[in-house]
C-alpha cells in the first residue's frame, strides 16, 4: 500500500516536473469551477452552483439543452391529457448506479423528499408546488395533476433531480455528502466530495444516453481567477469556467486553449424606485428634498438614453455580452423579437429631462455589487459617468454582495445595477419575479425591489401563466414584456456571456444555464 | 505555576465571551443571510420559512442566547451553507492550514536567523549588505503579487511545481497530510514559500537588530577578553540572550499564519481554513465565522502561554505566576 503511494507520488513528481503537458492519463480529466457546492444533497438547496454538481450524478425528467430547450431525460413523453393531468412516460431499462431497476415509484419518493429536506436554505418546495398528485400508473407511466392550467410542470420538472427509493428511504443530506445514498442514473457514479474541495467521479458505463469520454474526473472548486486560468495553462486543469473577461484575449490567442462560449441565462439591468414619493438617493442638486423624478416615465427613458450600452460592453466587457431590451434571452420561451435596446442618445435624453421639469437634472445615487456580477463595479462606474453627461449629479456607491442584496431588498436604494437570472429558460419567469406587483401573498414580485406595479403587466403575466399551450404562453409574455419595457419599468443593460476554456484534445458544449456539465467536455 | 495557567485560560474565556458578541452584532448589522443563501425567485412566505428554520427570524438576542446555550453543550452550531456543523467544517480544513504554517515557520527560522547573526556579526562586509538588501524585498512585496509571480515562473513558464491544491495525502491518526508523500511536498513548495518570505526577512531583521545589541555590551566583549572560544560566545552568550525576543515573535507569527493565511490560501487554491472564512464571509455564514474565531482566539491564548513557558526556560529570571508580575 505504502509503496504504491510512493510511486504515485514519484509518477506525479514527474509529471509536475514538465511533462505535465499531454502525459496526463487519457482516460481522466480535471475541471477547475469558480463555485464551490455546497452540498451532495441534490434536494438541499436549489442554486446553480450545486444543481451542476449533482446534475453529474443524477438525471431529471425532463431536461434543458444547452439552449434552454425541454428535452427527454428519465421521462421520453409528456402530453396534457385533459382536467390538468400530464402523462409522462419513463425511459425503460435505466438502472441506478448500484443496477437496481429505475421505476415511477423513484419519481414519487422523490416528489415526496425534495420539497422537506431540514434546514435548507433554498428549498425546492416552490418547483413541486404545481403537483396535487402524483400517480403510478405502472413501472414507466405517470400521472400528474396539476393546481394550475399551466405547462409550468414541464420546466418545473427540469429543476428536480430524480433519486432512488431504495437508497434515500430515510437518507439525510449527510448521507449524500457521505455518499451512502448518492446512487442516480446519471453520466457519473458519486466516488467522493470534500465541502468546498473536490468531488470525485467515475463513469458510468451503463449511461442511458451512452458513457462519457472520461473514466475518473475530479472537480475542484477554484474562486480565485487568476489561480483558475493558471492551473489551465500550466496544464493542471482541462476545462475551466467563468473565464475572466480580462484574460480572454490571454486564452484566444494561445494555441493551446480552445474557447467555447454562449449567451448566459444572466440579464443586467438597472432597477428603479417607481414607487415611492420620495426615494432616499435623490435630491435637488444643491441638496433640498424633491418629490421622486423616477415616477416620470421620461425620466426613466432619458436615463435609459443616456447609457451607452455598447461601450460598457466594448470596454469593460471586452465585447462578452449583448445589449438588452427586455429580461428574456433571445432562445428564451416568450421572448419578445420586437422589444430592441434602447439607443444611446444622449441629446434626446436631455430633452426628455427638460421636458419632464429637471432641464438642470438632479442628484442621484446609483448603487451596484462589486463582487458579483461581471466588471459589475466599473460598469456602476461607468454608468455614473454616462449620467453625469446629460446633466444628472451622480454619486457612486459599491458594495460587497454581502452588503447589497439585503440592503436592496430593504428599498434602501433608488436605482442599483444588479442581474436576473432566468434559468428556466421562460420569460414569465423574470416578469413574474421582477415585474409583477409585490405581493407576499400570491408570491408574485418576490425580486421586485422597485415595486413597479402595472394592473395591465400583472393581468398578462398571470394569463400567461394560466394556459396549457406553451405558444399562447409565450405570446402573452411577449405582450406582458412590451407593456412593461415601453414603460421603462427597469432598465436593461446587457445579456452577459458564458466562457469556458480547455486544453487543445477537448471540446466542451457551452451551456446557457451556466452549469459545467462534465458530460459535455469529450475528446476531440 | 497553575495559578497562572488558570489566570491565563479565564482570561481566554472572557475573551471568546467578547469575541461571539461583536461577530453576532456585526454580522447581524452587514444584513440577513437568506437574501443571500435563497434562491432570487423564490417567493417571500418560502423566505419566510427559511428564516424561521434557520432561527433567523428571532431578535437578535434571542438568537445569541440559543448560541450561548448550545455552546454550553458542546454544538457550537451547523453551517447554514453546508448544513454541516461548523466545527467539523474547520477541523477538517485545519490540517491543511497547520502544515502551510508549520512549513512556513520552519523556512523562515532556518534561513531567516542564520542569515541575521551574519548580518549582525559582520556588519559592515558586503554580503551583510546584500543580505538586508535583500530582506526589503520580502517586506515590501506584496504577497499575493508574489504569488501570482510565482506560479507563472515555476508552473506555467517552468512547469516544474503545481500551482494548485494539496495533491496526494496520506491518512496518519484519520487525518490527511500532504508533507508525507512527495506530490504532497511538490503542492507545499510554492505556497509554503510564499508564506515564509515575510518571515524570513522579518527574522533577519530582528535577529541582527538583537545581535546589534548584545555584541557591544559588557558581558560579550568580557567572554571574548577571556580567550572563550568565538563559537561557544555564539551560542552560550549571544544566541541564548537574543532568543526571548525572537522565540515571542515566532509564536505571533505562527499565529498569524494559521489565522491568516487567507491570501496565500486563495491563490493557491489551499483547502485551509483561510479559504472557508473568506467564503463564509461572503455568504455571512455566521456559526462558521464565530466557530472559526473561536478556534482562531483559543489557539493565540494558547500560542502565548507556550511562549510564557519557554520564557522561563530561556530566562531564568522570569519566575511565573509570582505576585510581583
Amino acid at each position: 500500500m505504502k509503496t504504491k503511494k510512493i510511486g504515485l507520488a514519484i509518477g506525479a513528481i514527474l509529471l509536475a516536473t514538465g511533462l505535465n503537458h499531454g502525459m496526463a492519463q487519457a482516460e481522466d480529466a480535471k475541471v477547475g469551477v469558480r463555485s464551490e457546492s455546497a452540498s451532495m444533497d441534490p434536494h438541499f438547496s436549489y442554486v446553480a452552483t450545486n444543481k451542476a454538481a449533482v446534475t453529474n450524478i443524477f438525471d431529471t425528467l425532463i431536461m434543458r439543452d444547452e439552449d434552454l430547450q425541454l428535452k427527454p431525460a428519465l421521462a421520453t413523453s409528456w402530453k396534457h391529457i385533459g382536467d390538468g393531468v400530464w402523462e409522462i412516460k419513463l425511459r425503460e431499462g435505466v438502472r441506478w448506479h448500484d443496477g437496481q431497476p429505475f421505476t415511477a415509484q423513484d419519481v414519487i419518493f422523490t416528489f415526496e423528499r425534495a420539497p422537506n429536506v431540514p434546514n435548507s436554505p433554498a428549498p425546492f418546495g416552490q418547483f413541486l408546488s404545481q403537483i396535487a398528485e402524483a400517480k403510478a400508473i405502472d413501472d414507466h407511466t405517470l400521472h400528474i395533476t396539476t393546481r394550475n392550467p399551466s405547462p409550468q410542470i414541464l420546466f418545473d420538472l427540469a429543476e428536480v433531480p430524480i433519486i432512488s427509493k431504495h437508497a434515500g428511504e430515510g437518507a439525510a443530506t449527510a448521507d449524500y455528502n457521505n455518499g451512502k445514498a448518492t446512487i442516480g442514473t446519471g453520466p457519473f457514479k458519486f466516488v467522493s466530495w470534500s465541502p468546498g474541495g473536490s468531488l470525485k467521479l467515475a463513469r458510468n458505463d451503463d449511461y442511458w444516453a451512452g458513457p462519457s469520454d472520461f473514466e475518473h474526473v475530479e472537480v475542484i472548486a477554484m474562486p480565485n481567477d487568476a489561480t483558475r486560468v493558471a492551473a489551465l495553462l500550466s496544464g493542471d486543469v482541462d476545462l475551466i469556467n467563468a473565464v475572466p473577461p480580462e484574460s480572454f484575449q490571454l486564452l484566444k490567442n494561445n494555441d493551446a486553449i480552445n474557447i467555447a462560449m454562449t449567451q448566459d441565462v444572466y440579464t443586467a439591468y438597472l432597477h428603479i424606485d417607481t414607487d415611492r414619493e420620495v426615494t432616499p438617493n435623490i435630491t435637488a442638486k444643491d441638496g433640498s428634498e424633491i418629490g421622486n423624478p423616477l415616477l416620470d416615465v421620461r425620466v426613466r427613458e432619458a436615463l435609459s438614453l443616456a447609457i451607452n450600452r455598447d461601450a460598457i460592453i466594448e470596454r469593460l466587457l471586452q465585447g462578452l455580452a449583448m445589449p438588452a431590451g427586455q429580461l428574456a434571452g433571445p432562445t428564451m420561451v416568450g421572448y419578445n423579437p420586437d422589444i430592441l435596446p434602447t439607443p444611446y442618445d444622449p441629446e434626446r435624453a436631455k430633452a426628455l429631462l427638460a421636458e419632464a421639469g429637471f432641464p438642470d437634472g438632479f442628484k442621484l445615487t446609483i448603487h451596484g455589487p462589486n463582487n458579483r456580477y461581471v466588471a459589475d463595479g466599473q460598469i456602476v462606474q461607468a454608468i455614473a459617468q454616462m449620467f453625469e453627461r446629460v446633466g444628472i449629479t451622480t454619486v457612486v456607491e459599491t458594495m460587497p454582495a454581502n452588503v447589497f442584496f439585503p440592503a436592496a431588498s430593504a428599498r434602501d436604494f433608488s436605482i442599483f445595477f444588479l442581474g436576473w437570472g432566468s434559468a428556466q429558460g421562460t420569460a414569465w419567469h423574470g416578469l413574474r419575479g421582477v415585474l409583477m406587483t409585490y405581493d407576499k401573498e400570491q408570491g408574485y414580485g418576490s425580486s421586485n425591489r422597485g415595486r413597479y406595479h402595472n394592473a395591465e403587466v400583472d393581468e398578462l403575466t398571470i394569463a400567461s401563466m394560466s394556459t396549457f399551450d406553451v405558444d399562447e404562453a409565450a405570446s402573452l409574455s411577449a405582450q406582458a414584456a412590451a407593456v412593461a419595457f415601453a414603460d421603462f419599468a427597469i432598465l436593461p443593460m446587457h445579456y452577459q456571456m458564458n466562457v469556458w476554456a480547455t486544453q487543445k484534445g477537448f471540446a466542451f458544449v457551452p451551456r446557457q444555464d451556466q452549469m459545467t456539465l462534465v458530460y459535455g467536455l469529450s475528446r476531440k | 505555576m497553575i495559578a497562572f495557567i488558570i489566570q491565563r485560560l479565564l482570561q481566554g474565556a472572557g475573551v471568546v465571551l467578547a469575541m461571539s458578541v461583536i461577530v453576532f452584532v456585526g454580522v447581524f448589522a452587514i444584513g440577513d443571510p437568506v437574501e443571500l443563501l435563497i434562491n432570487p425567485d423564490a417567493d417571500q412566505l418560502t423566505r419566510d420559512a427559511v428564516a424561521h428554520s434557520l432561527g433567523l427570524d428571532q431578535p437578535l438576542w434571542r438568537q445569541y442566547l440559543i448560541f450561548l446555550w448550545s455552546a454550553v453543550h458542546g454544538q457550537l452550531g451547523t453551517s447554514f451553507v453546508f448544513n454541516i456543523p461548523a466545527i467539523e467544517l474547520i477541523l477538517q480544513r485545519l490540517p491543511a492550514t497547520l502544515e502551510l504554517a508549520l512549513g512556513a515557520t520552519l523556512l523562515a527560522i532556518t534561513i531567516g536567523i542564520p542569515l541575521g547573526l551574519i548580518a549582525g556579526l559582520f556588519d559592515n562586509s558586503w554580503f551583510s549588505r546584500v543580505i538586508m538588501a535583500g530582506s526589503i524585498f520580502g517586506f515590501s512585496l506584496p504577497t499575493f503579487w508574489v504569488g501570482l509571480i510565482l506560479i507563472l515562473t515555476f508552473g506555467v513558464w517552468l512547469g516544474w511545481l503545481p500551482v494548485f491544491g494539496r495533491g496526494e495525502t496520506v491518512a496518519v491518526f484519520g487525518i490527511e497530510w500532504s508533507f508525507l508523500t512527495l506530490d504532497g511536498l511538490a503542492h507545499l513548495a510554492l505556497p509554503v514559500l510564499n508564506l515564509a518570505l515575510f518571515k524570513v526577512a522579518l527574522f533577519i531583521r530582528l535577529t541582527r537588530a538583537s545581535v546589534r545589541e548584545i555584541v557591544p555590551q559588557d558581558f560579550v566583549r568580557f567572554a571574548r577578553a577571556m580567550g572563550i572560544h568565538p563559537s561557544r560566545v555564539l551560542t552560550r552568550h549571544i544566541l541564548k540572550n537574543i532568543m526571548i525576543p525572537i522565540v515571542t515573535v515566532i509564536g505571533i507569527e505562527f499565529g498569524s499564519v494559521v489565522a491568516f493565511a487567507v491570501v496565500t490560501e486563495s491563490i493557491f487554491n489551499w483547502p485551509g481554513m483561510g479559504k472557508l472564512i473568506i467564503e463564509s464571509i461572503n455568504q455571512l455564514d455566521r456559526p462558521v465565522i464565530v466557530a472559526y474565531l473561536m478556534v482562531i482566539v483559543v489557539m493565540f491564548v494558547f500560542i502565548n502561554l507556550v511562549v510564557d513557558l519557554l520564557y522561563a526556560v530561556l530566562d531564568p529570571r522570569v519566575r511565573l505566576g509570582s505576585t510581583s508580575r
